[in-house]
């Protein structure tokens, strides 16, 4: 039977189990959006396609499962670059469909044409410019694999409107043929052999765990694995939820903003686990001095990590969970108990807190929102102090919890991506915790959620400031506060005119009670949250330096 | 330390502009690149010759494994294999300097493939040493115009760079 290629491609995408696509119309995407018309998948509209890709993204994180988002040629497809790149850098699946002109009219600089699969080159895993419609089946089946295994990260699929509208046969693609793709998945016995006999040798070891521990579903073995060695566990921004952050064996975030102990420990250590991590340099610090007392075994997906940053004595090339299975079967259980005491005593010493003069400090409203969800919450981030505070002061313990912008650091992800978790996580509560500038770089999506009713919580943590960028000319810029000082819209009102809820909190008496109400609510509510102005991130190192050399 | 690879590749479109585009955003330098069909109609064969210590080609190595379209990387250099380039010369004649430099073309084993009122254009190939010797010897007579291939290169004896035998030995991996 014959089908037009925008059929053959809501075709393909049911094949894929696809239940969501966020997304936006415009003129090249007509055909596409006539077939959604009457497919079984659910279609969000976002208000700006960067919101459409962070929500696919947050979608994604959430549930594992690969997000989809859809925009027009031209400017449609160059607002989803943020998103993807976002996408790419923290390697989430996510398939990017955008409409392109038609082929006779490609390459003239015809109304909203941009070579978006150019564009995209240096941040998609693969990309695709489809130039006929029996491709589009196997192409779509392709972008999934891709997207979905190894290293996960995002693929684009640039459609011209004569390839969506032309009329072709459906036929499902068979096997699929990439000679050139071939993901691993177990590692070499002898790097584990190495890799176990450096373990069973050390007497200080520090399990450095980071994202791939998430991506790969590796939380129980990893759990398994610290416990056998005894060793204690530092994750980073993306690792959080990895690792129960209320476990004793935990020490929490490491790098600029992490914990002392966790910093000291790597400091210290004479055996560096990096599981599923990448040596960021927010992680690393000063490169020369990072766990200079150390070996380094690096367990990673992608060889190209491995020896990129630091060197490795130790590579482990597989995935995340299958390696720490291999391990487990050749290492016996240990003890170390006078490594463990040391860093029981630099708990002890530099816990992570902060100075509380029972006003509204950040902190403290991070730290009820824990109490309050007890922990089972969903929580986005945008970019900046708030980030730093909710991975301190929220205990992560479950994966998929905590769902935030790390490589690229992206302002504005946090409202669009709670958006995506809400939408693939219907019965959790989502919090958004947001700055006061992040939550203005996407706050047209909070009519989405209102749209679609999706009741996710904003906790807008408003200092008035651009509060990351001041505490950096604070500390480094003599306090010359250049362009940082925000005016600010009302936020309450803003969130009524979009149809949301919205609470002030203004002092701390209020915090428990407006939380209670807000969490209780089944709308979608913004909480602006007048927090102290002039509050710092601590610890921390400053850029460039050893991780022992943390302020505050 | 310079090191010649043979990528082959799916012969799609953009393969080229993705394989440079990793070279430039990852800062490698490439010395040169030469691209072309392979013995498969499917497969193109890059030969890239890169400038760089061990590190930096196990990453370049490592970050093109990673284009999906990349079949297959061999650094010849590791093995014993031949390079030849192309390369034509135009060059400034008068009648007092014809002679000298068809003695040299004779003497490098280059060949005259035009021959104008006042230039002759000299097609040489071989290995790059001798390329740079013919150019040095033919620059006091004027260059007028000259175009290189960029390398390839091919192991010796028995010895191929094919995906079949990359297949193969995958099987018994």
């Amino acid at each position: 039977m014959n089908y037009s290629g925008a059929e053959i491609l809501i075709k393909s995408l049911e094949a894929e189990n696809v239940d969501t696509i966020f997304g936006y119309p415009g003129g090249q995407v007509l055909p596409i959006y006539d077939a959604l018309y009457d497919a079984d998948i659910r279609h969000i509209l976002c208000r700006h396609e960067q919101g459409a890709a962070h929500a696919a993204d947050g979608y994604a994180r959430a549930t594992g499962r690969p997000g989809v988002c859809l925009a027009t040629s031209g400017p449609g497809a160059t607002n989803l670059v943020t998103g993807i790149a976002n996408a790419h850098m923290d390697s989430v699946p996510l398939v990017a469909i955008t409409g392109q002109v038609p082929w006779s009219l490609l390459g003239r600089d015809s109304f909203q044409e941009a070579d978006i699969t150019g564009i995209t080159l240096p941040i998609t895993k693969h990309s695709y410019l489809v130039r006929d419609p029996s491709e589009l089946a196997r192409i779509v089946k392709e972008a999934f694999y891709i997207a979905t295994t190894g290293r996960p990260g995002p693929v684009l699929i640039d459609i011209p409107k004569d390839v969506s509208s032309t009329v072709n046969e459906y036929i499902v693609p068979e096997e699929l043929h990439l000679p050139g793709y071939k993901p691993v998945s177990e590692a070499d016995s002898w790097q584990v052999v190495e890799a176990a006999k450096a373990i069973a040798a050390s007497e200080r070891p520090v399990i450095y765990a980071g994202g791939g521990v998430i991506i790969s579903g590796a939380h129980e073995e990893l759990l398994r694995f610290a416990e056998l060695l005894m060793a204690p566990v530092a994750t980073t921004l993306m690792g959080l939820g990895g690792f129960p952050g209320t476990h004793p064996l935990s020490l929490g975030m490491l790098g600029m903003h992490g914990t002392k102990y966790a910093n000291f420990a790597v400091c210290e250590c004479d055996l560096l686990i990096a599981v599923g991590a990448r040596f960021d340099d927010r992680v690393t610090g000063k490169l020369e001095t990072f766990a200079h007392e150390a070996k380094v075994i690096h367990i990673d997906i992608d060889p190209a990590e491995i020896g990129k940053n630091v060197r490795v004595d130790i590579p482990v090339n597989g995935d995340v969970k299958i390696v720490l299975k291999q391990l487990m079967n050749v290492l016996q259980p240990r003890l170390g108990e006078a490594w463990r005491e040391k860093i029981q005593m630099w708990k002890k010493e530099y816990p992570i807190d902060f100075c509380d003069n029972r006003e509204l400090k950040p902190q403290a409203v991070i730290r009820e929102i824990y109490r309050q969800t007890g922990g089972n919450a969903r929580i986005t981030t945008e970019v900046g102090q708030h980030q730093m505070w909710t991975a301190q002061y929220y205990t992560f313990s479950k994966p998929r919890s905590f769902i935030s912008s790390g490589g690229l650091g992206t302002m504005g992800y946090g409202m669009p991506a709670a958006i995506g978790v809400q939408a693939g996580c219907p019965g959790d509560t989502v919090f958004d915790i947001a700055g006061d500038g992040s939550i203005q770089m996407n706050i047209q999506e909070l009519c989405t959620a209102v749209n679609y009713e999706l009741p996710i919580n904003v906790a807008v943590m408003d200092n008035g400031f651009l509060g990351m960028v001041r505490q950096w000319q604070e500390l480094f810029y003599n306090r010359r506060y250049s362009q940082t000082k925000l005016f600010n819209p009302d936020f309450v009102k803003l969130a009524e005119a979009y149809g949301a809820e919205g609470f002030r909190v203004t002092k701390r008496s209020e915090l428990a009670p407006v939380l209670e109400q807000a969490i209780r609510s089944s709308k979608p509510v913004m909480i602006d949250f007048m927090v102290e102005s002039e509050e710092n991130v601590m610890p921390m190192v400053p850029p460039g330096e050893s991780l022992s050399k943390m302020l505050g | 330390m310079t090191h010649t690879l043979a990528v082959l590749v799916e012969n799609t479109p953009g393969i080229l502009a993705r394989v440079a585009g990793l070279f430039s955003r990852r800062g490698f330098n490439i010395d040169s690149l030469a691209v072309g069909r392979s013995e498969d109609p499917g497969i193109s064969r890059m030969t890239i010759v890169v400038e760089g210590d061990d590190s930096i080609l196990e990453q370049v190595t490592k970050q093109l494994h990673k284009l999906i379209d990349v079949i297959k990387i061999t650094d010849v250099t590791r093995d014993d294999f031949v390079d030849r380039e192309l390369v034509m010369i135009k060059v400034n004649t008068e009648t007092s300097t014809r002679a000298e430099i068809m003695q040299l073309v004779d003497i490098f084993r280059a060949r005259i493939v035009d021959v104008g009122p006042k230039s002759l254009t000299i097609e040489v190939t071989g290995y790059e040493s001798k390329i740079n010797a013919f150019e040095n010897s033919l620059r006091p007579f004027g260059i007028l115009e000259m175009v290189r291939t960029g390398k390839v290169a091919m192991l010796r004896g028995f010895k191929s760079i094919t995906i079949s035998d990359h297949q193969k030995r995958e099987e018994t991996n």
